[in-house]
């Protein structure tokens, strides 16, 4: 059974319109479909967080998501955050901080640390708040220690 | 692995999503698919009909009066934990909130989707509990009214009809000189609950008890009230002792084992639990006794 759907969306800013079946999940639309594989599906359950995308600004996991259900929707991803060769501050942070070894989980995790950064609005972000961000992503390498003193670099108490 | 395959409904108002549950064979409403995709995918379910209630604006309002909040089923639980209305008119709500999963699913996962699915480690089902909140469904008929406990049947499984829908949650405002709180147990934050407490109390001019409510998840397959207890609590000071006791009356419980968790050890829990939460809620009704 072939559900078709026409469906158009804003990927990484720009416009997109496909025919997809409903059972299509938005992770494998970004990654078949579209070809952007920066998104990586690690548990397909909604579990591990290394799917994780932004949906109209709110970090989501596309594996729980229908690309049908994306229709309208402004959908941002990992190719998307780099700018002109230049890496994003966060992806920097990560780098210098080793927040990141095999890479697998660190698209989801630096799409869930720009809507920390959105969401903070200026304020100073204390540990646990960050913590509480990155629980919703799994990494089986790093041990997230990395990853917390990036996070803490850009926005913690010291930097300001 | 993926989804099996299935057919997708994107209706626009409440009684067009009404006439497809009627019409449509083995078909399931999609709120935020924060359980049900996940059950997709597994190939625990496998639906023919998804029928999607996301383009549906009016089911995603929360709206206040006198007497409290009507929650619309779609509205999302980052809604919920973002909310100044909520956190003013229904702080239990507001408390148990930022425990359902993680900010990636708060932000699609929504209110009327955890009170459907019934999941006995969630958060939301106890909280309706102990809210005696009440449900408004949407069938063929019409509007119908219903007691949160009506709705609870059964393991993963409410009273609702498969041609109805649930529109919103009745939240009541919080009384004055009334304290609630939510606790949980588990492993790591963010987990389902082992066990979950969530409890009201309000109290008199004199600092006695007028009113309890104590509702458990994580103990059986359904939210339970602790009628008993509860009852025993009306017109005691909420002190140190009282509250002790209470909590020994909860450990009583018959709870639900399993290989991971047995029974005696969620006993021991939710005696903790209810002791604590009680004591947290008596002090924020405004306690002066030393509890």
């Amino acid at each position: 059974m072939f559900d078709a759907h026409d469906i158009t969306l804003t990927v990484n800013g720009a416009e997109v319109r496909a025919r997809v079946d409903a059972r299509s999940n938005l992770a494998d639309f970004l990654r078949h479909h579209l070809r952007l594989t920066g998104t990586h599906v690690g548990c397909e359950h909604g579990v591990c967080g290394a799917c994780t995308v932004l949906v109209d600004g709110a970090s989501a996991r596309s594996c729980l998501m229908l690309a049908v259900q994306a229709d309208g929707r402004r959908i941002e991803t990992i190719e998307g955050v780099a700018r002109d060769g230049e890496l994003h501050p966060i992806q920097a942070a990560l780098s210098r901080h080793h927040g990141l070894q095999c890479g697998y989980c660190t698209p989801g995790v630096v799409m869930t640390l720009i809507e920390l950064e959105r969401d903070r609005q200026g304020r100073v972000l204390g540990e646990d708040e960050i913590r509480a961000a990155l629980s919703g992503n799994l990494c089986r390498c790093t041990g997230y220690q990395g990853m917390v003193d990036a996070a803490l670099e850009l926005w913690g108490a010291n930097t300001e | 692995m993926k989804a099996p395959a299935f057919k997708y409904h994107a209706p626009r108002s409440v009684a067009e999503a009404v006439a497809l549950m009627g019409s449509l064979d083995n078909a399931r409403v999609l709120a935020g698919g924060q359980s049900l995709m996940p059950m997709m995918n597994l190939r625990v379910a496998a639906p023919d009909h998804l029928v999607d209630l996301g383009r549906i604006a009016e089911l995603a309002r929360i709206e206040a009066d006198d007497e409290g909040l009507w929650i619309g089923a779609m509205t999302s639980q980052r809604a919920v934990e973002r909310s100044d209305v909520v956190a003013q008119a229904c702080p239990l709500l507001a408390e148990a909130i930022a425990h359902v999963g993680h900010q990636q699913t708060r932000n699609r996962g929504t209110v009327g989707g955890s009170l459907c699915h019934l999941d006995p480690g969630a958060e939301l089902p106890v909280v309706a509990s102990a809210l005696d909140a009440e449900l408004e469904i949407a069938g063929p008929g019409g509007l119908r009214r219903l007691k949160f406990h009506d709705f609870a049947a059964d393991y993963l499984t409410s009273t609702l009809a498969a041609d109805e829908i649930l529109v919103r949650l009745r939240a009541p405002r919080q009384a004055a000189r009334e304290g609630s709180a939510f606790l949980e147990f588990n492993r790591r934050p963010a987990d389902f609950a082992i066990v979950s407490v969530a409890t009201r109390l309000r109290l008199d001019g004199a600092g006695a008890i007028v009113s309890a409510a104590i509702a458990v998840g994580g103990a059986s397959f359904k939210p339970l009230r602790l009628g008993e207890i509860e009852a025993a609590l009306v017109g005691k000071a909420p002190d140190e002792a009282t509250l002790a006791q209470a909590g020994e009356a909860a450990a009583a419980t018959p709870c639900d084992g399993d290989e991971l968790y047995p029974a005696d050890y969620r006993q021991d829990l939710l005696g903790t639990l209810v002791r604590r939460a009680l004591t947290r809620a008596a002090l924020r009704a405004g306690a002066q006794t030393h509890v």
